[in-house]
């Protein structure tokens, strides 16, 4: 499957185009096993016969097939070795941290399955085990690599024990929550986690893919992925309204919420939307402060990939001065099929300053890293 | 210049009202259970709640657009429409047995036209079908479908399956071969949670999510192969927002360039098939702040030919007689009011 690999690790690449933070970075295991080192033997035992109980019809397989092999990797992604994209850190190294010099590479562990295990208790055990797996395998080996803390929100004790454990270390950067849940990340039930998060100084990052059971849209189970792709956008928008709508902001002054694999052209829409109902239905939501946008402005975070391409592509600038400059930050979302390379992902030459702080400022003021 | 408003809502004015327009069966059955002394209001529009009624188009006399009277004064005189469009929004639409559904459906659509189409030639009206039920749908269409003041067929935006599915194509082929849009008009049954995060806790968020669930009804519609199936057809979003349309563009377009091989019967981008077929009516507008935001949107959306104009009474989304952005050139705003009403709704002309 490895297309080309050594051509690509001759390349050089722009300086405009290294040394950025990529804010999504997908490590895979090699074995399934490598969990084990990491799980009780109770555990090890229960992964091993009854194993992760998902929301859905299809035990291990997701519920839209990719249109790649090893659920839609990059065609060139496969290491020499044959494993998975996304497992061989020296591969990752030569197509991603070391062509681009990436300065740091923020991992969003999609493996494991601790974020959504119905058994919260095994979830809770796959959630350490993944967090002491990316230390290991990952972040200690290549210091450039920076772990989110997994955790299985619906246990809530061990949640905020593990985000309690982690908080100080400085090789987590945030939490994982996906946003897909049971109940929307705003609700009530989920804000001791939340300030836990806060309280430890980290970010919040929800990661899109996957399933929690209920219908990826309000009309029920689309039948393609070419409809499920855009339906990450629609659950986005309803997890920030969600957020806002809560009060949650309110509630937690300096939670941090980063919204990944997204995109983000739609967040300014969906502010004046926000605003507007927010002004005729405020007597509902009197917890709220201020309007809508503003929480938006001052709490969420957005990454780039997959970058909406504009039909004018000028209009990438208006979209991102809406959003404000300050709160988008580049991702990659390597080793994926509909991965951005840093090169071609903005259809229109950025602003120097712009560039600077989508690619690395942003990202490193949030994160406090150097 | 007399403007075609595209969404009204006369309001059913209670269950009892409907009792003149059931067939004997469905009077005794309905009675017989006591549903009549329920309105069957939609959860997605409490007719209580401040944007489901504008404060000036109240009355003490019953639920907001429930008054004939008023609504003539409200919109008929006020707007001077040459046509405007009621869309009923009613319970009947989501009821969980078919057969109550299409029973009430069909009494709502016999109601409109003796309360309303019969008593003033402006009013024009949707046909209102049993959206889970294809069979029932088409038989409602076809029953009606002679009176040409039926202009559109009705359907909520979420329901049990996304509206593009191949269960609902029967009820496209009726439409297309009538000349009927289909007015997707915003709300949901609630078959489902508004979205794939499960329950929110707030009307605000319902009503906001609504805007996410329309780009959703487009993506399976598109996705489905519906125009591809029936190239006559068009389809008009009620009640969106508007201002999500173009950053939605962009996503579907680049969605399809990735993955288009999973359904080769796209041959073009979606937004193209999208501007082709598909319209949206004007009220509300969910606007920028700044008005050259307007304008960069208005050329976002990349087509003169798919706004239409609303006032989506009585729902209230803006004061006076307000009704379109501020700001649209004069050209495009003759297209808004006339011509692309008359050009999305061949029964008009």
């Amino acid at each position: 499957m490895n297309v080309n690999v050594l051509n690509r690790q001759a390349e050089t690449v722009d300086k405009r185009f290294t040394g950025f933070i990529d804010c999504d970075v997908h490590p895979f295991v090699k074995s399934p096993n490598e969990f084990d080192a990491f799980l009780s033997e109770r555990w090890k035992e229960h992964r091993r016969t009854i194993g992760g109980r998902t929301r859905q019809g299809l035990a291990k397989a997701s519920n839209y097939p990719r249109m790649s092999p090893g659920n839609g990797q990059r065609m060139d992604a496969w290491p020499p070795d044959g494993s998975q994209p996304g497992s061989d850190l020296d591969f990752m190294q030569a197509q991603l941290l070391d062509l681009f010099d990436v300065r740091y590479g923020l991992l969003a562990p999609l493996v494991g399955g601790a974020g959504g295990e119905r058994n919260v208790e095994f979830g809770a055990a796959m959630a350490t085990a993944v967090n002491e797996w990316q230390l290991a395998r990952w972040c200690d080996p290549d210091p450039r690599l920076k772990a989110s803390v997994q955790i299985n929100i619906e246990h809530e004790a061990a949640s905020i024990a593990e985000i309690e454990k982690r908080a100080g270390d400085r090789r987590f950067v945030q939490v994982n929550i996906p946003p897909r849940g049971l109940e929307p990340l705003g609700r009530r039930r989920y804000w001791p986690i939340l300030r836990a998060c806060a309280a430890a100084g980290f970010p919040v990052s929800l990661h899109l893919g996957g399933t929690s059971g209920h219908a990826s849209t309000g009309g029920g189970w689309p039948s393609f992925y070419h409809e499920e792709h855009p339906s990450y956008v629609q659950t986005m928008q309803t997890l920030v309204t969600s957020l806002v709508c809560e009060g949650v902001f309110e509630e937690i002054p300096d939670l941090k919420i980063v919204l990944v694999e997204g995109g983000f052209a739609w967040l300014p829409a969906l502010s004046w939307r926000l605003d507007k109902h927010w002004k005729r239905l405020r007597a509902e939501v009197p917890h709220l402060r201020q309007a809508p946008s503003e929480y938006v402005r001052q709490h969420i975070w957005v990454t780039t990939q997959p970058i909406e391409e504009p039909e004018r592509p000028e209009d990438m600038l208006s979209t991102l001065e809406w959003i404000g400059v300050d709160r988008v930050m580049f991702s990659t979302d390597y080793p994926h099929w509909d991965q951005d390379d840093p090169r071609h992902a903005f259809k229109v030459q950025l602003p120097e300053e712009w560039q600077r702080r989508i690619y690395v400022e942003n990202a490193r003021a949030l994160y406090n890293l150097d | 210049m007399r403007p075609i408003d595209c969404d009204i809502h006369p309001v059913v004015p209670s269950t009892r009202a409907l009792l003149p327009y059931l067939d004997d069966y469905w009077r005794e059955h309905i009675l017989r259970r006591g549903i009549e002394a329920d309105n069957l209001e939609l959860s997605s529009f409490p007719p209580t709640a401040e944007i489901n009624g504008r404060p000036d188009w109240r009355s003490a006399r019953g639920l907001p657009g429930a008054d004939f009277k008023l609504l003539r004064e409200q919109v008929l005189e006020t707007f001077q429409p040459r046509f405007a469009i009621c869309n009923v929004l009613h319970g009947a639409q989501v009821m969980m047995s078919e057969d109550l559904s299409a029973a009430l459906c069909k009494a709502i659509n016999n109601w409109i036209i003796a309360e309303w189409l019969d008593r003033d030639p402006r009013l024009r009206a949707s046909i209102v079908v049993p959206p889970h039920s294809a069979e029932l749908a088409v038989q409602e269409i076809e029953r009606l479908a002679n009176d040409k003041r039926f202009v559109q067929v009705l359907m909520l935006e979420m329901t049990e399956l996304p509206l593009g599915r191949r269960q609902n194509w029967p009820i496209y082929k009726a439409a297309e071969k009538h000349g009927l849009p289909i007015g997707i008009h915003a709300g949901s049954s609630f078959r489902h949670p508004p979205s794939a995060l499960g329950w929110p806790s707030y009307y605000l968020e319902d009503y906001v999510s609504l805007a996410p669930g329309f780009a959703a009804v487009l993506s399976s519609l598109v996705t489905e192969g519906v125009f591809v199936k029936f190239p006559k057809l068009k389809v008009v979003l009620i009640e969106s927002g508007v201002t999500w349309l173009p950053a939605y563009l962009w996503r579907i377009n680049k969605t399809w360039r990735g993955v288009r091989a999973e359904t080769p019967w796209i041959d073009r981008p979606p937004a193209d098939i999208i501007r082709e077929h598909v319209r949206l009516t004007i009220q509300p507008f969910d606007e920028p702040p700044e008005q050259s935001q307007i304008q960069t949107i208005i050329e976002q959306i990349g087509s003169d030919e798919m706004l239409l104009f609303s006032t989506d009474y009585p729902h209230w989304h803006f004061d006076g007689s307000d009704a379109v952005p501020n700001g649209l050139p004069c050209d495009l705003l003759q297209k808004i009011l006339i011509d692309n009403p008359l050009a999305t709704y061949p029964r008009l002309s």
